[in-house]
């Protein structure tokens, strides 16, 4: 069979891989696989939209400037792979209601989009909040041997385990 | 050479690009771009998550400690409070649980076909961002540095070398995989 082609890869085989992009992403670029700040950037791009470009004043802009920098292009880059990964093994599909989902809540596409909408309203919030996500804090972070990433992981699953419980009624 | 490289502000804008779908390719190739994936590892039915996240732990910690061993990169290590990175964390864990996707993710999921991730969860993720860049001026000095302690490393707050925490961090986790295996995950 086709290696492109497989629907799944080894989860071993693709933590290697990931593991060996954060070395040459802090090799070539001096830098390191994180993807929230690419939202702040968006978000940021948005508001200059409507209100002109004094937003850039505010401080947090001035901490973390939006403009299309590497990060940015990391997130565009995953577009592009998880596109191409998608469509050589055919699994490009429209879903609305995942089926774990369903199976739970109903196929509901408004009370899907609601829970979506408000996970990621936290997501956003909590991953600049603790400065990073899965990715910076999760895997770059940790690598790096930070007590900010290891503790924001570990509170990242901890919040995350406890809230599955509940939605799923587990406990 | 590497220096040039890293000065060449095209160049790193082309190489993020690149290093991004080599990343997209890999999570979708993964699973970690499915909903159920992500969910599953929550309610520990599937342990995807938790066997490639800890490879790449592993390998990466490995490999950029190699790196900087022999000078060729530098740490940046990020600064923490408990106000930011607790609070911050739990936040993130209770929109993990209900998203499904993290914000590296959810962008691949979109790329899929999965209009939650695209409709809800990257307008989500985009809006709550946008609310913390407002709130920060009036966090910055309060509940962001609550119990601050910088850009501590695990070496500084044990006072270890670096490789007596890698190695045996990478044996335990390598012991985690055994047992998961073993017992059918």
């Amino acid at each position: 069979m086709d290696i492109l082609s497989m629907k799944q890869w080894s989860p071993y085989a693709v933590g290697i891989g990931i593991g060996l992009l954060n070395c040459l992403a802090f090799l070539l670029s001096d830098r390191f696989i994180g993807c929230s700040k690419a939202f702040s950037d968006g978000f940021a791009a948005i508001e200059r939209i409507c209100k002109g470009s004094q937003i850039l004043k505010k401080p947090y802009y001035q901490k973390f400037v939006p403009h299309l920098d590497w990060f940015l292009m990391l997130v565009i880059g995953i577009v592009f792979g998880a596109f191409i990964s998608a469509w050589i093994s055919g699994e490009l599909q429209g879903v609305w209601v995942p089926s774990l989902w369903a199976a739970h809540f109903g196929p509901s596409v408004a009370g899907r989009f609601c829970a979506a909408l408000a996970g990621g309203f936290c997501i956003g919030l909590g991953a600049r909040w603790a400065g990073g996500c899965t990715s910076g804090h999760g895997i770059s972070g940790t690598i790096q041997l930070a007590v900010s990433s290891w503790l924001a992981v570990l509170c990242f699953f901890a919040g995350g385990i406890v809230t599955a419980a509940l939605l799923f009624k587990v406990l | 050479m590497l220096a040039s490289i890293r000065a060449n502000k095209n160049l790193q804008l082309f190489i993020g690009l690149l290093i991004g779908t080599g990343f997209g390719f890999l999570l979708q190739k993964g699973g970690l771009t499915s909903y159920n994936v992500i969910v599953g590892q929550l309610l520990f039915t599937d342990f995807t998550v938790l066997k490639t996240m800890m490879t790449a732990v592993i390998t990466g910690m490995i490999g950029v400690h190699l790196l900087n061993a022999a000078g060729a990169v530098i740490f940046h290590p990020k600064q923490g409070s408990l106000g930011a990175t607790v609070i911050g964390g739990l936040i993130f864990g209770v929109g993990f649980a209900l998203l499904g996707y993290c914000p590296g993710t959810v962008v691949g999921a979109a790329a899929q076909g999965s209009f939650d991730a695209m409709f809800g969860g990257i307008v989500g993720i985009t809006l709550g961002a946008g609310l913390f860049a407002a709130l920060y001026p009036r966090m910055e000095k309060s509940i962001l540095k609550k119990g601050y302690f910088g850009e501590l490393t695990l070496p500084e707050l044990l006072n270890a070398g670096e490789w007596t925490i890698i190695i045996p961090l990478c044996i335990m986790i390598m012991l985690l995989f055994v047992f998961l295996e073993k017992s059918g995950f």
